[in-house]
């Protein structure tokens, strides 16, 4: 019986994803360049993983696709919305970094036949963590999750690379552990458009899976970026660039002083995470789904500062 | 480990098993009991055994988990066991003769919900165990190494801290180690090489030449394995740490006992 139900589901969920493409936004931000807002929410069966905010950037010749998804289903709705807006070959699908609702489309874009594009840690992060999320997200997203399937990247980023789109070169660039260990950010200089990934949270409250002092240090290093707005990983788009950074850069660095404060105190980790960072509760949704989390890891990597 | 043996007594038990795990999720305890405890009989904690752990995983990475002890005199080992994890079997810790042990918090991995179960093993050979259910993680924490280049550039480095005891006959201290302790067995799909695994399986403190704890252990603990504890000081003017990891590794660390309690 289950089975069955499995195959049915299966059966029409290329249905589902041709029937979601027109309620799928997909927003010319900038001439040439377009972006879809996720939902400020955990993924869902619901909400079909679509969560994280997604880009696509059109030159002469090609498209490059900035992240794909937090489903298969999702996946499928980004390409069919993207191939209304136009018909030339998907040559890189870019990805910003690993997590599920950044990667978990990636397979609706395998038979485009464009490279798969990441940081250099990206496969290592992928093999490590791939497996634990395709069995963690099927109690949150049930069948959604259904043909999601780990695609790594066969083009890798060490440092930075251009990639050329026909009279439109975009910029990426690889960048220290900091939301986590292979962040990957796209500049389109044309546009001034610049896709921060989750470098950058607007409103849905940052999240540490990489370390709390590179999360700060990268955000630092990331004003000087020559852009004029940009495609936040999470919440509004486009936004004021670098404006936008100043929500989190508060949100860090109280996060950092209130841990630094329980640790010199002597507090334990279970107890400071309960504590550190409440400041800033009423400014930041999705904050008690993620403030603990990235208390506790942040209390872990601060505990080694000093002698 | 007898797997056959665990699944089998995994699927027969789950028919009858109580709790709050998922429906479909066979309880594993009773063949960790067959497996880790030879299927000694398992007494109620009774207070002999107290575990705190957090009702839900924050970072699935570090959990802590704090195993206390009212009379540490009874005790002769304690067990951490994380059910539902590859390798449930976290860690396992040897009481020094009267080291005073009250208690002693570390952190582990917890990859879904999972009962998470200290075993107590008293003087007179007898088994008693407290348990807590920790409900996993949510969006995109995983039980893994978060900068694994970081994590192997620093390993081995320790570091140790004091802390004033609440109890004052007591001393409170944290001992800290640098290490990956990966689990292995993804594929790096560059390389097309299984990553090895890569943990710390033993660590013994010591005051003076007076051992506080042995820990026997696996990839179950976090990443940077920690232990803070309280003990019974006995005059030495040193801590002093030795760790071995899988693969031969040997850390060692001293540091003289302070004035923080």
């Amino acid at each position: 019986m289950l089975r069955f139900v499995l195959g049915f589901v299966a059966a029409i969920a290329p249905l589902l994803a041709a029937q979601a493409a027109p309620g799928f936004s997909l927003n010319e931000i900038a001439p040439g360049v377009y972006a879809h807002q996720g939902k400020t929410s955990l993924m869902t069966r619901e909400n079909l993983g679509d969560i994280a905010n997604l880009g696509a950037i059109v030159g002469d010749d090609a498209v490059a696709v900035i992240d794909t998804g937090g489903s298969l289903i999702e996946g499928r709705a980004f390409l069919a919305a993207l191939r209304e807006k136009t018909q030339k070959p998907i040559r890189y699908v870019i990805n910003t970094h690993a997590h599920p609702d950044h990667i978990f489309g990636n397979g609706a874009f395998v038979e485009t036949g464009a490279i798969f594009v990441g940081h250099k840690n990206l496969p290592r992060a992928l093999a490590a963590r791939g497996p634990h999320y395709l069995s963690a997200f099927r109690d949150q997203m049930g069948d959604a999750l259904d043909g999601v399937t780990i695609v790594a990247p066969t083009l890798t980023v060490d440092e930075t690379m251009t990639l050329d789109l026909g009279h439109r070169e975009i910029v990426l660039q690889a960048w220290r552990t900091a939301h986590s260990e292979c962040d990957l950010t796209i500049l389109d200089p044309k546009s001034g458009v610049f896709f921060a990934g989750d470098l950058l949270f607007l409103q849905h409250v940052p999240v540490v899976d990489g370390s709390l002092l590179g999360f700060l240090e990268v955000a630092d290093r990331l004003v000087a970026i020559k852009a004029t707005q940009v495609v936040a990983g999470h919440g509004p788009l486009p936004a004021p660039w670098p404006k936008a950074l100043e929500d989190q850069r508060a949100y860090l660095t109280r996060l950092t002083a209130d841990l630094r404060a329980a640790i010199k105190k002597g507090e334990g980790v279970a107890a400071a995470a309960k504590t550190a960072g409440g400041e800033e509760r009423e400014k930041w949704r999705l904050f008690d789904d993620y403030n603990a989390r990235n208390a506790t890891a942040g209390f872990a990597e601060l505990e080694w500062e000093g002698p | 480990m007898n797997k056959a043996a665990l699944c089998a007594a995994g699927a027969l038990f789950a028919l009858v098993a109580t709790g709050a795990l998922a429906d479909n999720a066979p309880d594993p305890w009773p063949g960790l009991v067959v497996d880790i405890f030879q299927s000694r009989p398992i007494a109620d904690a009774n207070g002999v055994i107290a575990l705190e752990a957090p009702a839900r995983a924050e970072d699935a990475a570090i959990v802590p988990m704090t195993i206390r002890f009212s009379d540490p005199s009874q005790i002769k080992s304690a067990t951490l066991v994380i059910d539902q994890n590859p390798m449930p079997m976290a860690a396992a810790f040897t009481l020094g003769d009267k080291s005073g042990v009250g208690f002693i918090e570390t952190r582990v991995r917890v990859n879904s919900y999972s009962n998470v179960h200290a075993v107590a093993e008293t003087g007179d050979g007898k088994l008693r165990a407290d348990a807590k259910f920790v409900k996993a993680s949510g969006g995109c924490s995983a039980p893994a190494v978060k900068d694994q280049d970081e994590a192997v550039a620093h390993t081995g480095k320790m570091k140790y801290r004091e802390f004033k005891s609440a109890d004052a006959s007591k001393r409170e201290a944290q001992i800290m180690i640098r290490h990956p302790n990966a689990s292995g067995m993804q594929m790096d799909p560059v390389s097309r090489a299984y990553l090895p695994a890569h943990f710390i399986d033993k660590v013994e403190v010591f005051q003076g030449d007076a051992p506080i704890f042995t820990m026997e252990g696996g990839i179950s603990l976090a990443e940077d394995p920690t232990f803070r504890f309280t003990y019974a000081p006995n005059g030495a003017k040193t801590i002093r740490v030795e760790a071995h990891d899988n693969r031969g590794g040997v850390y060692k660390g001293e540091w003289p006992i302070g004035d923080a309690s």
